[in-house]
């Protein structure tokens, strides 16, 4: 159970490297990459994915 | 009246404060005597003293000074139909587009590096990709930084306002002078068809409840930095069709909410630009629309009237960007700050200032002067200073102003495919400079050749260098003078 980003779709802002509850999102290398280990898709923390909600680019923060 | 010239190569390339006083040309008294501190007689000294070294916050100002912006907090809060941010283009000029992302402390290498070769710098911008107050981290530790190898540099932001009111007392303690709030409506209904969706408070807002957010947030933002003494810019971003005529109303509810400038600017739209705007056909104002609603918002709240729309990494002053000289992999990794050049620069626009607002005096007199009633459409070339200081065919850009009777107002740019290319006249260029030139009388200039002369005659545009170096505003009083005064021979040429 984890989200993960979509490399070649991400903007690099970061909006949701601050956003995740988790901690659970870093840049690596050229990319920002989603922890499985630390994903929790937010759950009983927010109604809705902090980084699928606040991601400018559609379909770019989406289920593993 | 005669004036010291200056001429602004030898203030933005030597390096001596000797060197710097050099005049082009044989100068008269420079008047710092007269007590006059270049202060328009309709602002409070208060006021002037904050925006008098601030180009986007003053006409006057923007002819002295230079901006910088850097690209350190790309992330946002809210979509808009005109931004898409995957948009990235080196060759691109239009706000939001950036080449180069920086960490805070990139962007203080940046600054310095800027500060030390380009004398006429006076403000560093945090205004996107992305939103200074919601990606705040990034915008304090780089302001941090910055006020600390320069503190005499003025640090301004632009914001959606969203997340500005948690960060006004900040702003404040910061010591960021000047705030820019894009405000695009004052009606939610509006609002949802410019803003898809924000993201507030940990969930995404859709459609009417988004723009209320939005709008409510705006507002509040405003009336806090205007009980903080933080100077204000709204821009507008003018959609035809969606929100043109409501940017009347826009206008009206800043003004009471104490905005110091209003700057209505032109949607840009372009289907290869990849926005929603872009793609489903949404167009941007032409220059006469803008200028129309510029004018019906005329005793509002105070319009901008000379925004180029820069990138959000522009460098320089406004109109040109130089940009691409300060790449990070073109500044050393050590770089210290050495102020010579900016504090040189300053004490000579200190004195030439006054003598420029002395001529500007002296030029509405002679307008008030004339009897007959008409108006003139002048455009200008020039390189800064307020001089008509630059060659026809190198001119990127034509300043517009407008004289009559009551005065001369700036009241735009047009910007052009510069007519020289390699020392050789581009008759393709030049067929564009005379569109862009639609409706203009005469153009000032410091040189031009005969052939692109015949070309604008042949057009119904007169152009001359008779006015070269001089003040703007002394070029174009004599100019109307000669046009409606009864002496013609009281006009100088």
């Amino acid at each position: 159970m984890a989200f993960k980003i979509i490399a070649s779709q991400c903007t690099q802002c970061g909006a949701c490297e601050f956003e995740c509850p988790s901690g659970a999102i870093e840049f690596k290398g050229e990319n920002y990459v989603i922890n499985p280990d630390k994903c929790t898709e937010c759950e009983g923390v927010y109604e809705a994915q902090q980084c699928a909600s606040v991601c400018p680019m559609p379909k770019t923060c989406v289920p593993a | 009246m005669s004036a010291p010239i200056i001429s602004l190569e030898s203030l933005t390339t030597t390096t001596s404060s000797g060197q710097l006083l050099t005049t082009a040309k044989s100068g008269g008294c420079a008047s710092s005597s007269c007590g006059l501190s270049s202060r328009p007689t309709d602002m409070d000294s208060a006021t002037w003293e904050k925006i008098k070294d601030h180009p986007c916050f003053s006409e006057e100002a923007h002819h002295y000074f230079a901006r910088m912006h850097v690209a350190v907090a790309p992330a946002c809060n809210i979509q808009c139909n005109y931004c898409h941010r995957k948009y990235d283009c080196a060759n691109e000029s239009r706000p939001g587009v950036v080449s180069e992302k920086l960490t805070p402390d990139q962007a203080l290498r940046k600054v310095i590096a800027v500060a030390n070769e380009v004398p006429q710098l006076s403000v560093l911008g945090v205004a996107g990709p992305g939103d200074a107050c919601y990606d705040w981290e990034k915008t304090r530790a780089t302001f941090e930084r910055v006020a600390r190898e320069i503190p005499d540099i003025k640090l301004c932001i632009s914001t959606n306002g969203l997340a500005l009111p948690e960060h006004v007392d900040e702003l404040a303690e910061l010591n960021i002078s000047h705030v820019t709030i894009t405000i695009n409506m004052v009606d939610p209904a509006v609002g949802e068809k410019i803003y898809p969706w924000i993201f507030y408070r940990h969930r995404r807002y859709t459609g009417m409840d988004a723009a209320k957010i939005l709008h409510e947030r705006q507002m509040l933002g405003l009336e806090m930095l205007s009980e903080r003494g933080i100077l204000t810019k709204i821009n507008s971003v003018m959609i035809p069709g969606v929100n043109d005529q409501h940017l009347i109303e826009v206008n009206k509810w800043v003004k009471e909410r104490g905005a110091f400038l209003h700057n209505v600017m032109p949607l840009i739209s372009d289907p290869a630009h990849g926005t929603w705007f872009g793609l489903t056909g949404q167009r941007g104002p032409n220059a006469f629309e803008l200028k129309e609603l510029q004018d019906r918002l005329e005793g509002g709240a105070k319009l901008m009237r000379h925004c180029r729309q820069c990138r959000a990494d522009a460098v320089g002053l406004l109109g040109t960007d130089r940009g691409q000289e300060f790449t990070l992999d073109q500044i050393p990794v050590e770089v210290a700050y050495n102020g010579g050049k900016r504090h040189a620069y300053r004490e000579v626009v200190a004195r030439i200032r006054d003598d420029h607002l002395a001529a500007k005096d002296q030029a509405i007199t002679t307008l008030a002067s004339v009897s007959a009633r008409g108006t003139l459409q002048v455009a200008v070339a020039t390189k800064g200073g307020g001089r008509i200081n630059e060659h026809f065919g190198h001119a990127k850009e034509f300043q517009i102003y407008e004289a009559s009777q009551a005065g001369i107002k700036f009241v735009g740019h047009r910007q052009v495919e510069p007519y020289c290319h390699g020392g050789w006249g581009e008759d393709a260029n030049l067929v564009g400079i005379i569109a862009a030139l639609e409706g203009i009388d005469i153009v000032l200039c410091a040189r031009i050749g005969d052939c692109p002369k015949k070309k604008l005659m042949e057009a119904g545009i007169r152009a001359t260098e008779a006015f070269g170096y001089d003040y703007i505003e002394t070029a174009i009083s004599d100019l109307y003078a000669t046009e409606y005064g009864d002496d013609l021979s009281q006009a100088t040429a």
